[in-house]
């Protein structure tokens, strides 16, 4: 008994550096590729550069691309924030429905429809992306469909369409935006509902709680953690994505933050100029994602 | 007779707009595959024809890609998974100093925007006269399937019982054996679940790819550096033979599932 548990002593002392041992790797490898490379991103953002055709440039504080990316690339940022927000809104708004229904009443066939919900993580997302340039064209189904029941005028009154297009409008890059974001809007949160002990509703609706209360007192708050998360998911890739503007969009709408930074760094080698841009996208985002938490606490992301 | 409230017809319209909405362009892309199309682009219908299954392998440029795709998608999430997964099993499995500073290196990477990481890597890259090829879109990837993999399974981990472990070793059962026979079979979903997402994460990645993939061409990249030029039918005809795979190996495995459901009531 005894030498047990001095064995057992001394397997704990040996065990005790083993998770340090165990995280070693992958903070190693997060340092070298992801802080040193924001350090190394944030240093360029303050240089400057002295010949305009060359990559070159020199480290000199130069905060003046801080104040040069708002004036220069502001009308970009807002777009792209409000593409990013009116998107995750929408997400939010068909993702809770969908994953209430596959918590709560699919049955047995749950695993079927999140697998169908996962379905579209195995096909390109720039593939989906050009099927809805098939189906948005000008001659595609769904304006076609419209003009048989003589829908035309009304989508044009709604301000679904302009000049009778659907394709190439602000819409189809909401639109492109949400459905590609959808699934990850979605599954975090279908986990948190699937969390949620039905007795706790049970019990809700035997003191005579009326299914509208039960679900504002009890299922939301409970879900809470996976809309945050789901938001997060949504919101934040969506900023900085430029494929749906670019595939859906029309020239103005083509010209997100996200364009903008792609071009300055490929196109126009102007990397200060770009890494400024970065960086204030970055700092927009951590202040939103603060404040957001604020609101809906949550420690919590996955 | 119970009345069905409003709210719950409005539930049923919403999921059935929500799977609509998911599944459109997916049999748009499936639909596709069947178009003779007129010029270079696949995006109008124009006739039916089977052509195209039948020299489904004729965009040899896509495939290649497609297998560039492949590859890197192996080698950088099993890197990510092993190291991911070791964070994940240190952090919920044992107290330790300066978790919180840890938790938010991980999050981190998540919420910063692709174009973010992208950039940020490609001036390291610069800096270092690094050449971007193959081996830098397998460390972006690496990178943020790291994150990703490390909090999926961190959450799977939770609420598992760690005292088997204990219970192993009360028994005599040495580290290794312990961690073969009791540790690995109770992570193994959490992990393989984790490794399948970073794959389907990885295949997909256009935005950081772009940043460091200098003239290696992965299949996103093909696709939407030739979508302005050229889409062959056959890159509808790969995408849903990739479709059609994960389908009937969701139906396979919840078909099994049920069974086995069936056979342990029965």
């Amino acid at each position: 008994m005894a030498r047990d548990d001095a064995t057992n002593d001394a397997g704990r002392r040996d065990g005790r550096n083993l998770p340090y041992l165990l995280v070693l790797p992958g903070i190693a490898f997060l340092f070298v590729f992801f802080v040193v490379p924001l350090i190394t991103l944030f240093k360029i953002s303050l240089s400057t550069k002295p010949d305009r055709l060359r990559p070159e440039y020199d480290f000199t504080w130069d905060w003046g691309n801080f104040s040069a990316a708002f004036t220069d690339f502001g009308s970009q940022l807002v777009r792209a924030f409000v593409y990013a927000a009116l998107a995750t809104v929408l997400c939010a708004l068909i993702a809770y429905p969908v994953a209430y229904f596959i918590a709560f009443k699919a049955g047995r066939y749950r695993n079927v429809l999140l697998g169908l919900v996962m379905l579209p993580f195995f096909t390109s997302f720039l593939l989906r992306t050009i099927a809805w340039q098939s189906l948005l064209a000008d001659a595609g189904p769904v304006l076609s469909t419209a003009k048989a029941f003589k829908l035309g005028g009304l989508l044009e009154a709604l301000q679904i369409t302009q000049n009778g297009r659907l394709i190439n409008t602000q819409l189809a890059v909401v639109g492109g935006l949400t459905y590609n974001f959808l699934p990850f809007m979605l599954l975090p949160i279908y986990v948190s509902l699937e969390k949620i002990d039905v007795r706790l509703v049970d019990a809700a609706a035997d003191l005579y709680s009326p299914f509208g209360r039960t679900f504002r007192r009890v299922v939301l708050p409970l879900s809470m953690p996976g809309v945050f998360a789901g938001t997060l998911l949504t919101f934040i890739p969506a900023t900085g994505d430029f494929i749906n503007a670019e595939l859906l969009g029309n020239p103005i709408s083509r010209r997100v933050i996200g364009n903008a930074v792609r071009t300055q760094f490929l196109n126009q080698n102007d990397y200060p100029a770009a890494a400024a841009i970065s960086f204030v996208l970055m700092a927009i985002i951590t202040a939103l994602v603060v404040v957001y938490a604020k609101f809906l606490g949550t420690e919590d992301l996955a | 007779m119970k009345r069905r409230p409003l709210a719950t017809w409005l539930l049923y319209l919403v999921t059935f707009f929500g799977f609509a909405y998911l599944f459109v362009p997916l049999i748009t892309i499936a639909v596709f595959t069947f178009n003779k199309p007129k010029g270079r682009f696949n995006t109008a219908w124009q006739s039916f024809t089977l052509d195209n299954w039948r020299h489904a392998f004729q965009a040899s440029d896509y495939l290649t890609a497609f297998g560039k795709s492949i590859q890197v998608a192996l080698i950088a999430c099993t890197i990510a998974t092993i190291l991911g997964g070791l964070m994940a099993l240190a952090i919920s499995r044992y107290k330790m100093k300066g978790g919180p500073a840890l938790d938010l290196l991980l999050v981190l990477p998540l919420t910063t925007p692709e174009i973010v990481m992208g950039a940020s890597l490609f001036t390291l890259f610069f800096n270092q006269s690094v050449r971007r090829g193959f081996w830098t879109i397998v460390i972006a990837h690496t990178l943020f399937c790291v994150s990703f993999v490390a909090l999926t399974v961190k959450a799977r981990l939770r609420g598992l019982d760690w005292s088997l472990e204990d219970a192993a070793a009360d028994l005599g059962s040495p580290p290794l054996r312990t961690f073969r026979k009791i540790t690995f079979p109770m992570i193994v979903p959490g992990i393989s679940a984790a490794f399948m997402l970073s794959l389907a994460l990885s295949i997909d990645d256009y935005i950081i790819t772009s940043f460091v993939a200098g003239n290696t061409s992965t299949f996103p990249r093909e696709v939407f550096d030739s979508s302005k030029i050229t889409i062959p039918p056959q890159v509808h005809v790969i995408a849903t033979l990739i479709m059609l795979i994960a389908v009937v190996t969701i139906v396979a495995t919840t078909v099994a599932g049920l069974r086995r459901e069936a056979r342990l009531k029965g």
